[in-house]
């Protein structure tokens, strides 16, 4: 696939961070609409979170679902048929205020626009406790897709209650002997469908009303401390991995401090626009959505942000 | 463009351990989303540093033995070596930047 290149130096009409279904979409239709977006993709996190999960079954228009890093594929195909330059490279640096904005890489090369679509998504969320940091990478994990294989036989816990969770104690049966779920509450949030699997699951089992507050292991994880939040009681979990699920955190350093965030971290946006506190920046996706957060309502507020630019440049030329 | 070599476990110690530079060992596996991301890095820091650094690749899935010596769980992870000793271990897929900044010690 060939596309153009604008030059460095030229000015842009729209540039856009990042590179999960808020991005790819926005790239999609702002390519259709002729604005010859520029996508700084990233150099490791291309393609987002969908990138490390398996089967994708709840978007729409695949009845027999489809593989994460596949369903990115395409969209990343069909954003660079209508005309998108992808650029996988991290953004370090952006320059938002003002009629022209710039946006600058790793590599120190920078790139302007006249509209910016932030779409950075958001980043794993880690426990906290005290052994976590210590044992990432033996034992302490947070991509089932990535490591489920080093557990064969294994005995391992998922600490969370979301969908992620529930998806990731389902594949790691494949690999470990048995998967207890970890959970703060009494009942799942996961999807009714996601939940019966995997409470029917009989390699799965369930501690409830708990949360951990430490990893054990010296070299290796050999455990979790838990403490139960009903009755307070403290106990050891025997287990030789932890996958972390809790949740995820809204991916804001690169604006912090320029753009105006919501009590939740996400970056504030104007009612069901993707209209931030600066004229002519834009943000769709997780980094936006402190509530939904699926794959479709990402692509959704891509599209959003897509036709606000649209509308932006219209306005900025008449 | 990549000077990366690979290892299995029976030329682990001959192409990593024993070498006279140091060595940027990247274990991953195909499975891997990650791994396939952090792949043309490594290649690119193989050609950037020839004259400092091996880079040295190791697939996890057929040399299980050298991952569980040095007790691996998670992938991509990327081991620095120096004279058969692990000097630097970086977990999970980083842009090149970042790995320029840990191995700076080694890169000069």
């Amino acid at each position: 696939m060939s596309t153009e290149v604008t030059p460095a130096s030229e000015i842009r009409d729209v540039i856009i961070v990042g590179s999960g279904p808020a991005g790819y979409t926005a790239a999609i239709y702002t390519a259709r609409a002729d604005l010859k977006p520029l996508m700084i993709a990233g150099s490791v996190t291309a393609g987002g979170e969908l990138m490390n999960t398996t089967e994708v079954e709840n978007f729409p228009g695949f009845p027999d679902g489809i593989m994460g890093p596949d369903l990115m594929e395409n969209l990343g195909q069909q954003a660079e048929k209508f005309g998108t330059e992808v650029m996988y490279d991290d953004v370090t640096s952006v320059e938002l205020e003002g009629a022209i904005k710039t946006v600058t890489l790793a590599d120190g090369q920078e790139f302007k626009a006249r509209a910016v679509i932030i779409s950075t998504g958001s980043a794993y969320r880690e426990l906290g406790v005290e052994g976590e940091k210590r044992l990432v990478g033996h034992g302490v994990s947070s991509c089932a897709t990535c490591d489920g294989f080093f557990f064969k036989g294994q005995n391992i816990a998922v600490i969370g209650g979301g969908d992620s969770a529930m998806e990731e104690a389902i594949f790691l049966t494949k690999f470990a002997d048995s998967v207890t779920v970890v959970h703060r509450r009494d009942s799942l949030r996961a999807s009714k469908i996601m939940a019966e699997r995997a409470l029917n699951h009989p390699k799965i089992t369930f501690i409830w009303n708990s949360e951990v507050v430490g990893i054990d292991g010296d070299s290796k994880v050999t455990g979790a401390r838990l403490n139960n939040l009903v009755t307070g009681e403290q106990s050891e979990l025997a287990v030789t991995g932890i996958f972390v699920a809790i949740g995820n955190d809204p991916r804001v350093d690169l604006v912090k401090g320029v753009l105006d965030l919501t009590a939740a971290g996400t970056i504030a946006v104007e009612g069901r626009t993707s209209k931030t506190n600066i004229k002519g920046v834009f943000a769709a996706g997780d980094v936006v959505d402190p509530t939904y957060r699926q794959a479709i309502t990402a692509a959704g507020s891509g599209c959003v942000a897509a036709l606000d630019v649209e509308h932006y440049l219209a306005d900025q030329n008449s | 463009m990549s000077n990366a070599k690979s290892a299995t476990d029976a030329t682990f110690a001959d192409v990593v351990l024993n070498s006279e530079k140091p060595v940027i060992v990247d274990f991953w596996a195909e499975w891997c989303g990650p791994c396939r991301k952090l792949g043309p890095i490594l290649d690119e820091m193989s050609v950037e540093y020839s004259d400092k650094v091996e880079v040295v690749k190791v697939d996890v899935d057929a040399n299980p033995a050298i991952a569980a010596k040095y007790g691996i769980t998670s992938i991509p992870a990327v081991y620095m070596f120096q004279g058969g000793e692990v000097k630097e271990t970086v977990i999970g897929a980083r842009p090149k930047q970042y790995f320029e900044k840990e191995f700076a010690d080694f890169l000069k």
